[in-house]
């Protein structure tokens, strides 16, 4: 048996792509190296932020129960933080976090970073069939939406903070900054991103043969996207 | 396809004329000694350095455990104070788990798999030497907590919220916190890089049923520290917010339930148990088919009960914490997951016995420590499914049954098999082999030791001697096991430290020799990282090999005649590739990764001290980053082959990711 002759051409290679920032090695998946690597950070990422979410419920309802309870030192520390009695009153009254939060705003600020996802396909696109005139505009779109929400953000980080909200205040302040401050500064890392390609663009350098990497960006941000939905949903619509 | 004909590109090769965009840390040119180790992406260099470090880090948690059992050795003993003691304990489980068994798992990763599954380097070269230095600056930072920080003293658990400010003050526990979870980045860049590279670089013929066991295990391996050390890191952010930023996720007085620490750490902690294992199982289970002379029996068992391992790992957390109150519904359910996890360990051992049983067993030293591994970890195994019983386990929590235990897993199971592991593919990393005589010294002695070491805690334990006391006294009558345990382990730390001193012996025999060639194939091996030169050339493989089955390479070596009975057909050194570098390509070394993870250091140190120190902490992490991100992975000096004239023309067909280097430079 004599197989140590160059190997034949291999079957499915043809459909295999290289990725961009690596030897050309066969690819035994069809998947680049890149794109398969991207995916298993994702599945990664899924666990961190499960465990976040899971300890923001618990902390939550710890919290609540606290409360609910009476207990001076949870409720001394709350209004020497500063925040009103009529609150901590509903706190108790309704057994829930919900008087504090501001729905409207944060839906609006929700919809703004789910139509970035949109825009992100489109700027996807674009690089895939060269039309970088598009591609930069869509990019910039994506960028700009995604600051959008992190002003947004900002703004009720502060507003909450005033209202006595504060970080070392209360189990549920920490929790609550903890978690939808991680998920904040993933978006931020995402926008840097965006950036990056931006720059990239205008010097030439992400044309049509490197969609790939727009791609790869365009999953990161999708996830993010996605993480909020959750992050929305279970902080600020379940009761 | 893929690479042929290209100009040499080997770190030996000729000097590249890359462009310097970032002055002097541009891609080093000239590679020799130290800065040869720097700023290599050589997954095989890489290897080693994981396993140095690992060795460095293993005799500082050995000298921690050898405190111990002095402290132990008598009654009333006052070597150590409590608080010494609480430091050096915790230092050991901390630094053994994380430092010594996790890197020395990663180190074989590293080397072999890559050879295994027949690939030139690992899916990202850069980003593996990033995982290392990132894993070893992390692992000086958390020791350097013995001089400046007081030491961490919260045991390698860290329990909450004993853990906090109120019970410990001292910088010690933010080492611990902050040097884990830069020791944690390394650990997942690692896991995505080695996924990928074992999914995604097969040699051609490969399919994922003729991987070797060994390349199985770390995928499975890999996979738990993907899932695993995420959970990790959210338990120490909450943590460092607590202590750093004054949050209120473990502080009881605030309402926090601090169990929430003991859930977090187990549901990373119970799959880190495996993932510290299963790379022994992988490795033995190479050992003993080639010293048997058998096929491993029962190979998609064998895979199987690794991936089953793999996945009932994560249903098993709750059994560290049957008397944390959790629930008679959570204890059942605990229970029974754990007893059904035996199954597949089980079954692993039966293949083992079953692959050993009509062999033509060679007993050197490799294959005595794989014996040592199946004969060791079975008693661990079996003190473990009584750890499943709820009601026995009550009794046995916080005692030295416990200890016992996990010292019978981790050290008879994880680091004999390692020890095999060394003495069997030492040849391919060094181009020498270690010393028969002084392996069988070093195999007898560290079982000897280890046996008198930790058997005696089983009895300890029962008596109920609880774990983490610094003394005991006289009337308890713990004196006389524990002073035999004192004397196993010192002649464990000969044993242990007589693989070192084999190392350098059969080196300097070897020097005096001439420096002979051991041959591709010394041990008439089965797998394809035989079929290449001692020491592993940097290229590794000439030509991409092709598998077509499992054992590819003994297969090549032996062929059924007409009767059916096998013969050798070629001896190894025939088949084995000259080590020809021509027309190879490889990734070139660069500077940024130990850059970018000398930053991380100095980050966690200004998050401990002063927030200021961050600063240029950050500013370096940009510089390096920004140095990666326009050093591009190849060199393109010596990247201008005509590599893909075969099949790729201008592609654009809906995967629209032919994406190569040249066309952007």
């Amino acid at each position: 048996m004599t197989t140590l002759e160059a190997p034949a051409e291999h079957a499915g290679d043809a459909a295999a792509d290289h990725d961009d920032h690596d030897h050309g090695h066969h690819s035994s998946l069809g998947l680049s190296n890149m794109k398969l690597a991207m995916w298993l950070f994702l599945g990664s990422e899924c666990l961190l932020f499960g465990a976040l979410i899971s300890s923001y419920l618990l902390s939550k309802a710890r919290f609540i129960t606290e409360v609910v309870a009476g207990n001076p030192t949870v409720i001394n520390s709350l209004l020497a933080d500063g925040m009103p009695q009529e609150i901590v009153d509903e706190f108790i009254a309704e057994a829930s976090v919900e008087p504090f939060w501001d729905i409207p705003f944060t839906s609006a600020s929700s919809f703004i970073l789910l139509m970035s996802s949109l825009t992100m396909v489109l700027a996807h696109k674009a690089v895939h069939e060269g039309d970088y005139r598009n591609s930069r505009i869509w990019l910039a779109a994506t960028a700009l939406l995604g600051s959008t929400f992190i002003a947004g953000q900002v703004y009720e980080f502060t507003a909450f903070y005033r209202e006595g909200l504060t970080y070392d205040g209360s189990l549920f302040g920490s929790a609550f900054y903890t978690l939808t401050g991680f998920h904040g500064v993933h978006v931020t890392g995402g926008i840097i991103m965006l950036l990056s390609l931006l720059v990239l663009s205008f010097r030439g350098k992400l044309r049509q043969d490197r969609a790939e990497t727009v791609e790869l960006v365009g999953l990161y941000w999708h996830f993010v996207d996605i993480v909020w939905v959750l992050i929305f949903t279970i902080v600020y619509l379940i009761p | 396809m893929a690479i042929v004909e290209e100009p040499l590109a080997l770190p030996s090769g000729q000097p590249d004329k890359a462009e310097k965009p970032l002055g002097a840390l541009s891609r080093p040119s000239e590679l020799t000694g130290l800065k040869d180790w720097l700023t290599t992406v050589d997954h095989k260099k890489i290897g080693i350095m994981y396993g140095a470090a690992a060795m460095f880090f293993l005799v500082i948690g050995g000298v921690a455990a050898l405190l111990i059992r002095l402290q132990l050795a008598t009654p009333d003993n006052t070597l150590l104070s409590g608080d010494a003691y609480n430091r050096v304990y915790t230092m050991h489980g901390t630094v053994m788990v994380f430092l010594v068994v996790m890197p020395i798992g990663a180190a074989f990763a590293n080397f072999l798999m890559p050879l295994q599954v027949g690939a030139r380097d690992v899916a990202f070269p850069r980003i593996n030497a990033f995982s290392f230095w990132i894993f070893f600056l992390g692992g000086l930072m958390l020791n350097t907590s013995w001089f400046i920080g007081g030491g961490a003293d919260g045991g390698w658990f860290n329990y909450a919220p004993n853990n906090g400010i109120a019970f410990s003050p001292s910088t010690g526990i933010d080492f611990w916190n902050i040097g884990l979870l830069i020791v944690g980045i390394g650990s997942l860049t690692g896991s995505i890089n080695l996924i990928t590279t074992v999914l995604n670089m097969r040699a051609p013929g490969m399919t994922l049923m003729k991987m070797p066991v060994f390349t199985w295990m770390t995928l499975v391996t890999q996979f738990l520290l993907l899932f695993a050390i995420p959970v990790l890191t959210v338990a120490q952010v909450l943590l460092a917010a607590d202590r750093l930023f004054d949050a209120n996720f473990f502080n009881v007085d605030m309402g926090a339930d601090p169990l929430l620490w003991q859930h977090l750490f187990w549901i990373f902690g119970h799959p880190e148990v495996y993932l510290m294992i299963l790379p022994a199982f992988g490795i033995v289970s190479e050992v003993i088919p080639t010293f048997a002379r058998k096929p491993i029996f029962g190979y998609p068992f064998m895979v199987f009960s690794g991936i089953a391992i793999g996945f009932m790992g994560w249903g098993v957390w709750a059994h560290h914490m049957f008397v944390s109150g959790i629930g008679p519904l959570s204890v059942t359910a605990f229970s029974v997951a754990t007893m059904f996890i035996a199954v597949p360990t089980g079954v692993k051992i039966l293949n083992w016995m079953a692959t050993l049983w009509g062999g033509r067993l060679i007993l050197n030293t490799a294959m005595l420590f794989s014996i040592g591994l199946v004969t060791q970890f079975t008693i661990g195994g079996l003190s473990g499914v009584s750890h499943a019983l709820a009601p026995s386990d009550t009794q046995q929590t916080d005692t030295y049954y416990i200890v016992a235990h996990f010292h019978y897993v981790l050290f008879g199971g994880a680091l004999f098999g390692f020890m095999a592991g060394f003495y069997f593919w030492w040849p391919k990393a060094f181009g020498y082999k270690l010393s028969e005589a002084w392996g069988k010294w070093n195999f007898w002695l560290m079982v000897i030791g280890f046996n008198l070491t930790f058997g005696p805690m089983h009895i300890l334990g029962l008596q109920g001697m609880p774990r983490r006391m610094q003394t005991y006294s006289e009337a308890q009558g713990f004196g006389f096991w524990n002073l035999v345990a004192t004397w196993g382990a010192f002649i464990l730390a000969v044993g242990t430290v007589l693989v070192l001193v084999n190392a350098l012996v059969s080196y300097l025999a070897w020097k005096r020799e001439g420096k002979p060639d051991v041959g591709a194939d010394p041990w008439d091996g089965r797998t394809i990282e035989w079929s290449i030169k001692s020491p592993a050339p940097g290229h590794n493989f000439d030509v991409d090999p092709v598998v077509s089955s499992l054992d590819d390479f003994w297969h090549r070596k032996y062929q059924p005649d007409e009767s059916g009975k096998l013969r050798r057909v070629h001896t190894g050194e025939e088949l084995a590739q000259p080590g020809d570098p021509t027309g190879v390509h490889l990734p070139a070394p660069s500077y940024w990764p130990i850059v970018l993870a000398a930053s991380m250091p100095i980050i966690g140190y200004g998050l401990i001290f002063s927030l200021w120190l961050m600063i240029p902490g950050i500013l370096l992490m940009t510089l390096a980053l920004w140095g990666w991100a326009l050093e591009p992975a190849d060199d393109l000096d010596a990247d201008h082959g005509d590599h893909h004239d075969d099949d790729h023309g201008p592609d654009t067909d809906s995967s629209g990711a032919e994406a190569e280097l040249e066309t952007v430079s």
